[in-house]
């Protein structure tokens, strides 16, 4: 069983859809127990760093997701709240990677807005989360804040600066994308952290 | 290589990253269906689907030929119907694995939460929000920017200036749209749906100098709506009229034009987009 951190950020509800389409079940969830005894946790998110890990800490959900000996797969903000700190609101975060979110630099071209919407591709991957997938493929992304490149990048991204857009740590995977609106090629990287054992 | 004294000037990626080659964010293109009662109200011409009346069934077929993102523009006329609304975008999200937006006669917190809580990704918001334009505050608040979308529908007058229309261009008023469109955005909005009204149905292309204008003015993406009748228009759009995403309705449901083969034709020359 999948357990999906329920949490007060973002649409839980498409990665759980997603991970239907794929033929798998999960549970939206903010029960101790329920996490900690999953197979695989998934941490989602869109929103406020600040106001998600306040929420996180009420409810002593951070202390729980550092704790996670099952792979644990971030995406979005998800991804964000697993890093060290964050510019967004000052906030310090899970620490479970040691890169930093920032937010973008302002770019020299103007048709790099702020903040990033759509489709841009991801390259040059140290995972078996990109296994069967091809070189700057693209997926979906959304944000205004990124994280550094550092020793934990397991793929990149280039918007204004190159960033991370996916990283792994031990147990824990996070993609700064939407895998669950990324059409094909995002349901084969759900579908290679489902088979992560 | 310390990302400090980073480069980007010199770094290949970044060489290539403003034409259909190399890395980037890439133009969007997006079918807009026109939802009643839970169906798609303009004919649909498509032999591959069995009922072209469901919108779930040619969402589903628009992700799958390369579309990048979908608007469910909902016209349905009274409240009571408007709950097939929550049911249809709770079978789009089930169904379809691309970003979709939904739009049509949202006006309070309740309705947007309601509307991502099943699903949606994004809303769009339009005369409510014209109205009283704490609403983008609110909800930029809730739910963060990205979600927001400000639909404008815009017309030239004869004086040459672009005005804000509200009740899907029924009602004029005296605010310009760029002047509109940057309060919008400094209130929250994170995205602008510019619908030309003197360009909408015309097949004569889109308005590109008051996208242009919208899209180097506002840090937030603009969306072009309104004129699509070849695929020129489209290249015209993204390179003149600097728009961000382009969103047509009618030449995709008719099939006029195929997005793959317009995605194909826009990366030809030069402009960025999602292939397979």
């Amino acid at each position: 069983m999948v357990a999906i951190i329920k949490y007060n950020a973002g649409n839980v509800q498409s990665v759980q859809y997603a991970l239907q389409r794929i033929g798998v079940d999960s549970i939206v969830t903010d029960d101790m127990a329920s996490i900690k005894g999953a197979d695989k946790v998934i941490f989602p998110g869109v929103g406020h760093a600040n106001a998600a890990m306040q929420y996180l800490r009420d409810r002593k959900l951070d202390q729980l997701i550092v704790s996670l000996k099952q792979p644990v797969l971030g995406i979005c903000l998800g991804l964000q709240l697993m890093c060290k700190h964050s510019e967004e609101g000052d906030t310090n975060c899970l620490g479970i990677f040691d890169e930093q979110v920032k937010f973008f630099p302002t770019s020299s071209s103007a048709d790099q807005k702020i903040p990033q919407i759509g489709w841009n591709n991801i390259y040059d991957y140290h995972s078996v989360l990109f296994s069967g997938i091809n070189e700057n493929e693209f997926v979906y992304t959304v944000h205004s804040y990124y994280a550094a490149l550092g020793a934990a990048t397991i793929a990149t991204t280039d918007y204004i600066i190159p960033y991370s857009a996916a990283l792994e740590k031990d147990n824990f995977y996070a993609v700064q994308f939407h895998p669950e609106k990324s059409g094909k090629v995002g349901e084969q990287i759900l579908k290679n952290f489902i088979t992560i054992s | 290589m310390s990302l400090e004294n980073f480069n980007k000037s010199n770094h290949p990626s970044f060489i290539n990253s403003s034409n259909g080659s190399g890395r980037g964010l890439s133009k969007r293109i997006i079918p807009c269906l026109d939802i009643k009662d839970g169906r798609t109200v303009k004919g649909i011409n498509f032999e591959s689907i069995r009922d072209a009346g469901d919108p779930v069934e040619l969402a589903i077929l628009y992700s799958e030929n390369g579309a990048d993102e979908l608007v469910f523009l909902d016209i349905t006329a009274t409240i009571e119907k408007r709950k097939t609304l929550v049911e249809l975008v709770k079978r789009i999200a089930a169904n379809i694995n691309i970003p979709f937006t939904v739009g049509g006669g949202i006006s309070s917190v309740e309705d947007v939460a309601l509307l991502l809580q099943n699903g949606a990704d994004k809303v769009s918001v339009n005369t409510a929000a014209f109205k009283n334009p704490s609403l983008l505050k609110q909800l930029s608040n809730e739910f963060g920017s990205q979600c927001v979308v400000l639909a404008i529908d815009s017309k030239k007058e004869a004086d040459s200036e672009w005005y804000v229309y509200l009740n899907g261009g029924r009602t004029k008023t005296d605010t310009k749209t760029i002047e509109w469109a940057k309060e919008a955005v400094a209130l929250g909005a994170g995205e602008i749906l510019l619908t030309s009204m003197n360009n909408d149905g015309t097949k004569n292309g889109f308005a590109l100098d008051i996208t242009a204008e919208l899209s180097s003015s506002l840090p937030v993406p603009v969306i072009a709506s309104g004129g699509a009748g070849s695929m020129e228009h489209f290249k015209d759009v993204f390179d003149i009229g600097k728009a961000d995403a382009a969103l047509a309705a009618s030449i995709f449901h008719y099939k006029e034009i195929e997005i793959l083969a317009l995605k194909k034709y826009l990366s030809v020359n030069n402009i960025r987009v999602r292939l397979k």
